[in-house]
């Protein structure tokens, strides 16, 4: 009876395997986006009741914090020109946290701050008196660029952001980072915005100058 | 003398049958943590930086609405467009098309609709108070301006 030939050799050549696997592998890189569902969000006003009238305003000038922008992309932050955003966030921080003219409640809020946070009150009567009447009014152009509009929105809520991360103890970004998917990471947040309200208005913008 | 011989037993092959896995490994962590291209784009998209991202915990309850100049301005102009789904739709369809994408969630889930707005950084204000005070009139009033992160910090 013949032997059987066992001089094959016994490995399958899978040199080649690699360059089919990255090929694949280029192709996924080419035809997916990395899911990128990060920006700045923000709430919307609840529409208008046409049969309601309008809500009384009964702000007092000092409280609202205005941010005029124009077609030409130039602001006016507070009744001043300027043409950059520059320093804005640290503007917004202290008009919230300025506590004028605090009433008892916000008496206690203001005691219950952290020492940094305590460090910022200006008391300045001009300012806002309290954070929870504090308002943020951005008003912008038709023909304003939505770059800057959202490089404004951006600084507004930066101002926000480190408020309520200074008053837990976090840096900003580990502040955003929270989720609320954790208890433990959800009292945090909350313990961080207690109180004080991110009020921003965004006000219709005019029309013309488009 | 005692005879030193030169061990000369070490395989010349670095055995490389291993560098598959290796590779798939990489393709399947790419096929997890991507999505396909869910729809063309119509319209020019190049997201606006901003540092303060927020990252939305439930995609399911997100719908997208694009704006930007039209990418074939022959047939579509050269005015921003919004692009929701497949299709480009005027300002009027939102509060339809709201409505649609509500439908696709839970009754419960309904109210909680995100729509982020993924908006070219050369459109002006106009269009998006537009959508804006659509939005609002259909209430869908969480919104998510889509912006990538600012690289440098200082500028």
């Amino acid at each position: 009876m013949p032997r059987k030939k066992s001089r094959m050799s016994q490995e399958v050549n899978a040199g080649s395997m690699a360059d089919i696997a990255f090929l694949l592998l280029i192709f996924f890189l080419v035809t997916t986006t990395i899911a990128s569902d990060k920006g700045i969000t923000n709430v919307l006003p609840p529409k208008i009741d046409p049969n309601q009238p309008p809500p009384e305003i009964d702000k007092n000038e000092r409280n609202i914090f205005k941010i005029l922008i124009n077609s030409n992309d130039q602001l006016l932050v507070e009744d001043d020109f300027r043409d950059n955003t520059d320093g804005l966030d640290q503007e917004v921080k202290e008009f919230v946290m300025n506590f004028g003219e605090p009433d008892q409640e916000n008496i206690d809020l203001f005691n219950s701050l952290p020492p940094v946070l305590k460090a910022q009150a200006n008391r300045d009567p001009e300012s806002s008196d309290h954070p929870n009447e504090a308002v943020v009014s951005i008003k912008t152009n038709r023909g304003t660029s939505y770059d800057l509009y959202l490089e404004v929105l951006d600084k507004v809520k930066k101002a926000y952001y480190e408020i309520y991360a200074e008053r837990v103890g976090l840096t900003a970004d580990e502040y955003r980072a929270l989720s609320s998917r954790t208890a433990a990471e959800k009292e945090l947040m909350d313990r961080g915005k207690e109180n004080l309200p991110m009020a921003i208005s965004i006000a219709e913008p005019d029309k013309g100058g488009e | 003398m005692a005879k030193f011989k030169k061990k000369n037993k070490t395989e010349e092959n670095i055995p490389t049958s291993a560098l598959p896995d290796i590779i798939f490994m990489l393709l399947f962590f790419f096929m997890v943590t991507t999505v396909l291209r869910e729809q063309e784009l119509l319209v020019e998209q190049k997201l606006p930086q901003a540092t303060q991202l927020q990252k939305l915990e439930k995609k399911s309850l997100i719908s997208y609405l694009f704006l930007g100049k039209p990418k074939n301005p022959s047939v579509y102009g050269t005015e921003p467009r919004i692009q929701a789904n497949d299709r480009l739709i005027s300002t009027g369809d939102i509060i339809q098309w709201v409505n649609e994408e509500k439908d696709k969630l839970s009754e419960a889930e309904r109210e909680q609709i995100y729509i982020s707005l993924k908006a070219d950084r050369d459109v002006k204000m106009g269009p998006v108070a537009d959508i804006q005070l659509e939005l609002r009139e259909a209430d869908a009033r969480k919104i998510l301006y889509a912006s990538v992160g600012k690289v440098n910090q200082d500028d």
